[in-house]
């Protein structure tokens, strides 16, 4: 390949690739401000521009990029997963059920939401197919309710891990988001250290919306870490560098499909090589 | 949605409209602003890029820099350009066929398809006096049928029979047998989610759309939804005859910028809006309204 020359034009090109990978205005400029520090006015090749901007994404992603752990001292470990309507929630529980029951823990669901059509018998699928026991209450009964009722089951089994599910929301909507704060206040009446983790599920085809996702979710309902679907698609899930670089949460998973292993755990190196495109097909 | 974009372009068009003179120089910086704008809102590279390019040339023509208020020109034709980008008119699902007719949901996972299934099958219930079907071909993500027939029974409208083993063509075609059999005006199939990566589904759904007929074919949106927007739109567009789109989850605080997007890219108009959960959130799109809170007018 012929070099070329590191100008204007090209940076602007490079900006322009990240904004198409949804890293945003600022955060695009940023990384490409920070590639053509000492290199602006040299000749270098296409390939390594790639190389040399997926390594500055990779620095922002990295420090991200931490496992869930679930300490075996705390039983139950009570894991919360929230995140606005259809994100992927649920079918993030069932995958997360079924890693945790392949490695030897008992694991207890909670279908904690109570609005959507079907949500409940939907984690009852979920449930059957990773034989996780699911606690359910009739659609339309109090998700904080259905939340005790899960933990204190599982305290009294001795279960490992609680998973709660919880319904879809939209983070500007102020009585939602007040709901889930009462869910957690309650789950505290239980444990007061619970939830051990919460998880805010966030889909790779979303663009800067992300952003406030995670400000209102961590606000009301304390998140702990990140997971990100839907990653299968040609969305590349930019907006993860901007929610590193602003909010330093932990990244445990992607989501790469409909399927009950098709959860990874995040590696910031593969991310930021995808979002360049590099290493395709 | 599309408050933070309004702020935005606003502010920039108001430092315009006072100008007593503009340069060729005021008006490209003023459409890096804009280009900016639209970035933050979501708008897709390529479709900012062409609305840029358009008010750029369309303001820098001479009898614009020379008339006496040429920010208010130049607001015009942002307002123009913008308008058309949305599409002019506001257009109606059409149902002139010969009953019963198909309107198929096609979309990504997620996007809102069966809720806004059941939404539309109230509205053309309640509002238009029609007899309508709903039918799910989803026969993939757990409970997806289920959860169809749980919104049949909550706005008081028909669900296709489960019957377990059938194909998404098969379940099609039951579909529509069924509908003329029963008298129904409307047959509306609610799809599974697919990306459009995924060849096999697209597949799928090319042949549940040769089964059935669609009349119109809705593609589903997330309002949500970053650059990704342009790639939905172009690979659901050549794979199905999409006749229109519906934005969801418009009661978000997204900017909106895949509304713009997906006008463009598929030339086909947003025929509705998802502006809640609930069974009664679905709106008609009037593209000048929304340019005009875009624009704060
Ligand atoms: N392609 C793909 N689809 C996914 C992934 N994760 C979830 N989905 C699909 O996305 C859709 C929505 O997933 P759910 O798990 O129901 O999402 P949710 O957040 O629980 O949705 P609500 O409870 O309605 O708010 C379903 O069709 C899932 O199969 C993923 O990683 N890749
Ligand atoms: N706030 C809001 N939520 C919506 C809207 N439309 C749909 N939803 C929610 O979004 C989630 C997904 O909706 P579904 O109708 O199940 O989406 P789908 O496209 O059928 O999903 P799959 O079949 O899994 O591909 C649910 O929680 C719905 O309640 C909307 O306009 N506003
Ligand atoms: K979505
Ligand atoms: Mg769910
Ligand atoms: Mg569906």
């Amino acid at each position: 390949f012929t070099k070329r020359k590191l100008d204007h034009a090209t940076l602007e090109e490079l900006e322009d690739l990240l904004i198409q990978a949804d890293l945003g205005v600022e955060t695009a400029a940023r990384i490409a401000g920070a590639l053509s520090k000492g290199r602006f006015g040299k000749d270098i090749a296409p390939d390594e521009v790639r190389a040399v901007l997926a390594g500055e994404i990779e620095a922002v992603l990295a420090p991200v990029a931490r496992p869930l752990v679930v300490e075996s001292a705390t039983r139950p470990f009570v894991i919360m997963v929230v995140g606005v309507n259809g994100a992927g929630k649920t079918t993030t529980i069932g995958k997360l059920a079924a890693k945790f029951r392949t490695e030897g823990r008992s694991v207890l669901l909670g279908a904690g939401d109570t609005f959507r059509a079907a949500a409940i018998e939907q984690l009852k699928v979920w449930g059957e197919r990773t034989g996780a026991p699911v606690v359910t209450r009739p659609q339309g009964s109090d998700a904080a309710g259905l939340a005790f009722d899960t933990v204190k089951q599982a305290q009294e089994a001795g279960t490992d891990v609680v998973i709660l599910d919880t319904a879809g929301r939209l983070q500007n909507k102020a009585e939602l988001m007040a709901e889930l704060e009462k869910v957690v206040r309650v789950i505290r009446k239980v444990d007061a250290a619970a939830p051990h983790a919460v998880l805010l599920v966030l889909d790779a085809t979303t663009g800067q919306n992300a952003l406030t996702q995670v400000d209102a979710f961590a606000r009301t309902a304390g998140v702990t870490g990140l997971v990100m679907t839907k990653l299968d698609g040609t969305a590349r899930g930019g907006i993860l560098v901007a929610v590193a670089a602003k909010t330093g949460l932990p990244v445990h998973f992607i989501g790469v499909g409909e399927g009950i292993d098709d959860l990874e755990p995040f590696a910031a190196q593969d991310f930021a090589r995808a979002i360049v495109g590099l290493d395709e097909g | 949605m599309f408050e933070g974009l309004s702020t935005r372009l606003s502010g920039i068009l108001d430092r315009l409209k006072g100008r007593g003179a503009l340069s060729e120089a005021d008006v490209q910086e003023a459409m890096r602003e804009v280009r900016r704008a639209l970035l933050e809102a979501d708008v897709a590279l390529e479709v900012v890029r062409s609305f840029t390019d358009k008010v750029r040339d369309r303001a820098v023509g001479a009898e614009v820099i020379k008339s006496v208020t040429p920010g208010q020109m130049v607001v015009k034709i942002v307002h123009d350009t913008l308008v058309e980008t949305l599409g002019t008119e506001g257009v109606a699902i059409d149902l002139q066929a010969v009953p019963p007719v198909p309107i198929m949901m096609v979309g990504l996972q997620g996007s809102g398809k069966t809720t806004t299934t059941a939404k539309l099958a109230k509205r053309l219930f309640e509002k238009q006096k029609k007899k309508v079907l709903m039918a799910s071909l989803d026969t993939r993500r757990p409970a997806a049928m289920e959860q169809l027939a749980i919104l049949g029974k909550q706005i008081g409208v028909d669900t296709l029979p489960i019957v377990a083993g059938q194909s998404p063509v098969q379940i099609a075609r039951r579909a529509i047998e069924a509908g003329r059999l029963g008298g129904y005006d409307v047959v509306m199939l609610d799809t599974a989610g697919r990306t459009h990566v995924d060849e096999a589904l697209m597949v799928e759904v090319a042949e549940v759309e040769k089964a059935a007929g669609p009349h119109e074919t809705l593609l589903v949106v997330d309002s949500l939804t970053g650059q990704d927007a342009v790639n939905v739109a172009r690979s659901f567009t050549g794979r199905v005859k999409v006749t229109g789109v519906v934005l969801t989850r418009v009661d978000g605080d997204g900017r909106g910028g895949a509304a713009l997007s997906m006008r463009a890219v598929t030339g086909k108009p947003i025929k509705l809006l998802g502006t809640s959960e609930k069974m009664d959130g679905l709106e008609d799109f009037h593209p000048s309204r929304i340019a005009n809170r875009i624009l704060g007018m």
